[in-house]
């Protein structure tokens, strides 16, 4: 079953280009035959380049020429243009881009309303002749920053478009909040104006922020060059890193922390992939991690976040790794899901990892977290046999919990600042199709899914009441 | 006669395939203690019951492999051919690319009226490859979509098309603690459905399985392969060729038929819950020795006492006291009372096994004679190199506590209406539940006023 990307804006695609260089890297760790197999297939095609690049897809045999299956969309070119001239050239063809030149100005009008409108032909089009070849499309994603213009705006504005069209597919978004010190001024107008679209046409969002990624970054530098651990830890383990993988130039500071979401992405996608004992597929995820169809902000994690070179794994290792899940350090968003309220919790083991170990740290790990009344046991599990590269084990925790809300508080406070001076208003007015009742709406929006949010949280610690069972005449 | 195994999503294949690893193993293996023509006619109606032999020397499993997507069905094929000493057909499975999503009523609503055609060719092929069918395996999940929900549609097509044939349904019970978080409502809606197309429910409870592999077979770092292995093993002791009528009249030629007779009197219970003893770690064996009373004694006290396995059995717990009729609220606490059960014996000595203790009045409900409540079957060769080994399929109250708990845990997520959207959207909607409660809540009043 194939996953097909969306990477929209600069943001998106610089995440994507990790995200296809790394998964490269995976399968090449794991195909060592060269076969092009079930696995590469969710992400990539198998092309006959003999007969140029529109050559006939292979299904089956050795490994021509890889193509990811995607769709790279921004409104200005330098990101894009230095995928196209960098390793990963080959990967991509023209007919996957979608490309301006003047960009969106940091304005979601500009990219939802304008280019949503101007490229709407375009990307459906390119959209059908890439599920085209797909045998079975099982689930969008798209990749984008909610702050800026093209991925906030154009990005939900795709989000739309593939609902109406492929109602059936699951739409998974990676979204990349703004911090406070964002130094995009409007980030607050746009991250709110795209959460509307989130809100109503997204199956699952998986909510990233920078200071997190950025944190994580920072432990892990501190780490290495402590000098106690530096020689030892395996370079490609690293969750940050590009080693081994075709990117050749020195990391950008950006790359390290785009690493962690690309990794996030295979992790999410290994057991649909691979072989396991408990396969965990994405149309699972969805079914499992949302009890109500707005909830559906899943606050994710990813350890360990490094391997050392010379381990034999003991089983205390095994477990630290468990509790890591839940830490606030190392939540990819500025959240601490262990004093909040769990709604649902699903973990995603990678690696020599067997039922024993699942349970084992389930048991050890519930009595310290809170779940809702209704689901006392509501844990999702896999159980996928291939490890990430340089791991023997990793684990994917993915939670919809109530500690996303503080993160939602923020966004809607730091709109309120801006609206309520009407600060930079009339960018977003002058725009056709945009009127005040644009952003009333968007607001109200967001302050609903904090008020369902809220009354969740006034049940937390609340007596456990079951309700009563239907009764049999005897 | 011959049984046609439906294997259905990840776990119908993963345990099928080590069902039927266990069956060859078992047959082709040289520990039956008996002679070589006995053991020669264990082999045959092995081979007759569950596999076909073709052409080439390898026999092919009586099977159907059906899954909603296509690594576990793919890995089963290549894991069978690379045995040597058995296979799948190459052309007895299903699969398709996406997965159920462990949905219920997306494996029940959709899945199954769209693969249908395909799937019953499949299962019709394969009955008509058997001189005479005894019957329908299917082996499930309840926890997840395929296993559930085309399970379920699966067994009622079964019913349709065949109506005068055996179906057993071997369903495994998740954990407790989760391994799907909508498992409960899967469970719920599976099982009302089973009640309505099955003859009977063979149930198997990971948590319990888990237990033996940990306290009895002290696997360190036990796997789904490991779990699979014990209820291959499990289900093997009662599948594979017994005696059932008296003396060695050969193997029984109609095994469904002959456990459903023993076990399923009444069509308002069809719960069949498994015991099997002594397990223990392969390395042990060679060590131990068993006498018929200590493992009957066990037995019968895991019985009475619902115990999961043989360690760790309440001693205490006795039968009520003989004599005039007792109200059922007056019964001893904890005390599991059956309505059938049904031991079958394989090994040394096995003719020289006294029973008395399991046809005791007192361990029954009232309204069935002893003599037909209880059933034995004793066969000499001995299984899977056990020098005795005991199964017990008994018909009480031993999943009563399970099923009230799984029930109990789907109303309270129901009843706050959480992952409703999530089933409607595929056609099942409220009233359905309803109704599944309703059926299960019968199923357990009934038990519970055994």
């Amino acid at each position: 079953a194939v996953s097909l990307p969306f990477a929209v804006g600069q943001c998106g695609n610089q995440v994507g280009c990790r995200f296809w260089d790394l998964a490269l890297r995976e399968h090449a760790a794991v195909n060592k035959k060269g076969i092009y197999d079930e696995a590469l297939s969710s992400f990539f095609r198998n092309v006959d380049t003999r007969s140029g690049d529109n050559g006939p897809d292979i299904y089956r045999g050795k490994i021509c020429s890889l193509k990811a299956r995607a769709l790279l969309i921004d409104m200005e070119e330098g990101v894009v243009n230095e995928i196209l001239q960098g390793p990963l050239r080959d990967v991509f063809d023209s007919k996957q881009l979608i490309t301006d030149v003047s960009g969106s100005g940091n304005n979601w009008a500009v990219g939802h309303k304008i280019y949503g409108c101007q490229y709407r032909e375009r990307i459906m089009e390119k959209l059908r002749k890439t599920a085209e070849h797909c045998d079975c499309l099982q689930c969008f994603f798209i990749i984008h920053s909610m702050g800026g213009g093209t991925g906030s705006g154009l990005g939900t504005f795709v989000l739309n478009l593939l609902e109406e069209e492929f109602p059936e597919v699951y739409r998974f978004v990676t979204s990349v909040y703004p911090s406070g010190e964002d130094d995009v001024i409007t980030s607050p107008y746009n991250s709110v104006l795209a959460m509307k679209e989130l809100n109503e046409h997204a199956d699952c969002v998986l909510p990233i922020e920078n200071e997190s990624l950025f944190e994580i970054v920072n432990k892990i530098h501190q780490m290495i060059n402590s000098g106690k651990l530096g020689s030892a830890v395996k370079q490609n383990s690293l969750v940050t890193s590009s080693a081994g993988s075709a990117k050749t130039v020195p990391e950008k500071p950006f790359d390290a922390m785009n690493n962690i979401v690309a990794n996030l992405l295979l992790n999410l996608t290994s057991s649909a992939r691979f072989e396991g004992s408990l396969n965990m597929d994405l149309n699972e995820i969805s079914m499992n991690l949302v009890p109500f169809p707005r909830l559906h902000y899943l606050v994710s994690s990813l350890t360990p976040l490094y391997t050392l070179a010379d381990v034999n794994v003991p089983s205390r290792r095994l477990d630290q790794m468990f509790s890591d899940a839940f830490s606030r350090d190392h939540q990819l968003i500025q959240a601490d899901p262990k004093h909040s309220l769990y709604l649902a919790c699903a973990l995603l083991v990678r690696g020599n990892v067997q039922v024993s170990d699942l349970r084992r740290n389930i048991e050890r790990l519930k009595p310290s977290l809170h779940f809702v009344s209704w689901n006392q046991e509501g844990w999702k599990t896999g159980l996928c046999s291939v490890p990430p590269v340089g791991h023997s084990h990793s684990l994917l925790a993915l939670a919809n919990n109530t500690c996303v809300k503080p993160t939602f508080i923020e966004l809607k406070d730091r709109f309120m600042k801006l609206y309520k001076k009407k600060a930079h208003l009339h960018h977003y007015l002058q725009i056709d199709g945009m009127e005040q009742s644009c952003f009333s709406e968007a607001v109200s929006s967001l302050s609903d899914l904090i008020e369902e949010y809220n009354e969740l949280d006034a049940t937390k610690g609340g007596p456990r009441i079951d309700a009563s069972r239907l009764k049999i005449a005897v | 006669m011959s049984i046609v195994t439906v294997q259905l999503g990840q776990c119908g294949n993963q345990i099928g395939h080590e069902v039927f690893s266990a069956l060859c193993s078992d047959s082709c293996g040289t520990h039956g203690l008996c002679s070589k023509n006995e053991n020669q006619s264990y082999q045959d109606c092995c081979k007759e019951r569950f596999f076909c032999e073709e052409q080439s020397a390898v026999p092919a499993a009586r099977a159907v492999l059906v899954d909603m997507e296509p690594k576990v069905i793919s890995q089963a094929l290549s894991m069978a051919a690379s045995s040597g000493h058995w296979r799948y057909s190459s052309h007895s499975h299903f699969c398709q690319k996406q997965g159920s999503g462990n949905n219920w009523a997306n494996g029940y609503c959709v899945h199954g009226p769209r693969h249908k055609e395909a799937i019953m060719e499949l299962v019709q092929r394969e009955a008509e490859r058997c001189d005479r069918l005894g019957g329908f395996l299917t082996i499930m999940s309840m926890a997840g979509g395929t296993g559930s929900g085309l399970g379920a549609f699966v067994t009622q097509c079964l019913r349709d098309a065949f109506p005068t044939s055996f179906i057993l349904n071997h369903v495994i019970w998740p954990y407790g603690t989760g391994e799907v978080i909508v498992q409960n409502y899967n469970s719920v809606l599976t099982l009302s459905h089973l009640y309505h197309s099955s003859d009977a429910l063979l149930v198997h409870e990971n948590d319990v399985i888990h237990k033996i592999c940990a306290q009895l077979l002290n696997i360190k770092q036990i796997s789904f392969r490991d779990v699979n292995q014990v209820i291959a093993h499990q289900l093997g002791s009662v599948f594979q060729p017994a005696h059932t009528a008296g003396g060695g009249s050969g193997y029984s030629r109609n095994p469904l038929g002959d456990l459903l007779e023993s076990l399923v009197p009444h069509p308002e219970f069809r719960m069949l819950g498994l015991r099997n003893i002594p397990q223990m770690a392969e390395s042990s064996l060679p060590y131990s020795t068993f006498s018929w009373p200590g493992l009957l004694r066990h037995l019968r006290q895991m019985l009475i006492a619902n115990a999961q396995m043989e360690e760790g059995i309440d001693w205490q717990v006795r039968p009520p006291q003989p004599g005039s009729s007792i109200p059922c609220t007056n019964k001893p606490l904890h005390f599991n009372t059956s309505i059938a059960n049904l031991l079958i014996l394989r090994g040394k000595d096995v003719h020289s096994v006294e029973l008395g203790s399991f046809q005791d009045p007192s361990l029954y409900t009232s309204w069935l004679n002893p003599q037909d409540a209880f059933t034995a079957w004793k066969t000499p060769r001995a299984f899977n190199k056990y020098e005795k080994s005991a199964a017990l399929v008994s018909n009480s109250q031993f999943l009563l506590k399970p099923l009230d708990s799984i029930v109990g845990k789907a109303w309270n997520m129901f009843a706050s209406k959480a992952y409703l959207h999530q089933y409607t959207k595929f056609g099942i909607q409220e009233e359905d539940f309803l109704d599944c409660f309703t059926t299960l809540e019968q199923v357990i009043s009934s038990y519970t006023n055994l």
